[in-house]
């Protein structure tokens, strides 16, 4: 079974390549049972989105 | 079609300055970029000839020595402190693990409408001072893969370093981002 920490770098890594299927199975079942790691899934995923709304930010400075 | 002369070069300096400024996120790193653009641009300007814009070509030169400059902020002596473990192990994070490997006492908890957060002016304060705490290629790894989008091989070619150390540096990157995050915005909203 897979422990948090283990959970969390799957996270992060599942944004940057796909994961195995059996990397994608434990991660899942890791998920569904735990509350706090899926928070962390989510907020990683909204850490891209605030990243990409942030560059816009940026770029919309230095055009101005 | 006119060679641009020194002068017109020189008044793109500014615009030049603020796109490296965006890529690298660092301004003496950024002003070398531009300083050695505009040295290039002068000693080559035939090369223009084939250009449309001036600001496009210079640009172009540009793009070439932010990618120098990324590679040598990499290997910044300075940043030595920052160690990627070959195995991908970051320790650093331990602290937040019970023995077992399970989240400890500060362990993510749910954030109300994250979403409504990049609305608001003062929580991109609180996004930029915790961009800022990050160490230096740390950051910059994030936002090449989070805000340019570009992938993790890209960037691994780019900054000639391997992939597991790239991945390494983008958890950390994530895992500090959210921590940070939580204690100075979302675990403060009501
Ligand atoms: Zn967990």
């Amino acid at each position: 079974m897979m422990n948090c920490k283990q959970a969390t770098r799957m996270v992060s890594a599942g944004l940057d390549r796909k994961l195995a299927l059996s990397e994608r199975l434990a991660l899942r079942v890791h998920l569904f049972l735990c509350e706090r790691c899926s928070n962390f899934a989510r907020q990683s995923r909204f850490l891209r989105q605030a990243a990409q709304a942030a560059a816009r930010r940026d770029k919309s400075d230095a055009e101005r | 079609m006119t060679l641009p002369a020194d002068q017109q070069l020189a008044d793109y300096r500014d615009y030049l300055l603020r796109y490296a400024l965006y890529r690298l996120r660092d301004e003496a790193a950024a002003e070398e970029a531009v300083q050695d653009t505009l040295l290039a641009a002068l000693q080559a300007k035939q090369g223009f000839a084939a250009q449309s814009s001036v600001k496009t070509w210079l640009t172009g030169i540009l793009k070439h020595k932010i990618i120098d400059a990324q590679r040598r902020l990499c290997r910044d002596p300075f940043q030595l402190d920052e160690r990627v473990d070959e195995d991908g192990d970051s320790s650093d994070f331990d602290s937040l693990f019970d023995t077992q490997g399970h989240w400890g006492s500060e362990a993510p908890r749910n954030w109300a409408k994250p979403e409504a957060a990049l609305e608001a002016q003062d929580f991109w304060r609180v996004y930029a001072e915790c961009s800022e705490r990050l160490p230096k290629r740390t950051a910059l790894v994030f936002a090449m893969r989070e805000s340019l989008g570009l992938e993790i091989d890209e960037i691994c070619q780019n900054l000639e370093i391997s992939t597991t150390n790239c991945s390494v540096l983008l958890y950390r990157a994530r895992m500090s981002l959210r921590l940070c995050l939580e204690k100075n915005w979302f675990g403060l909203q009501a």
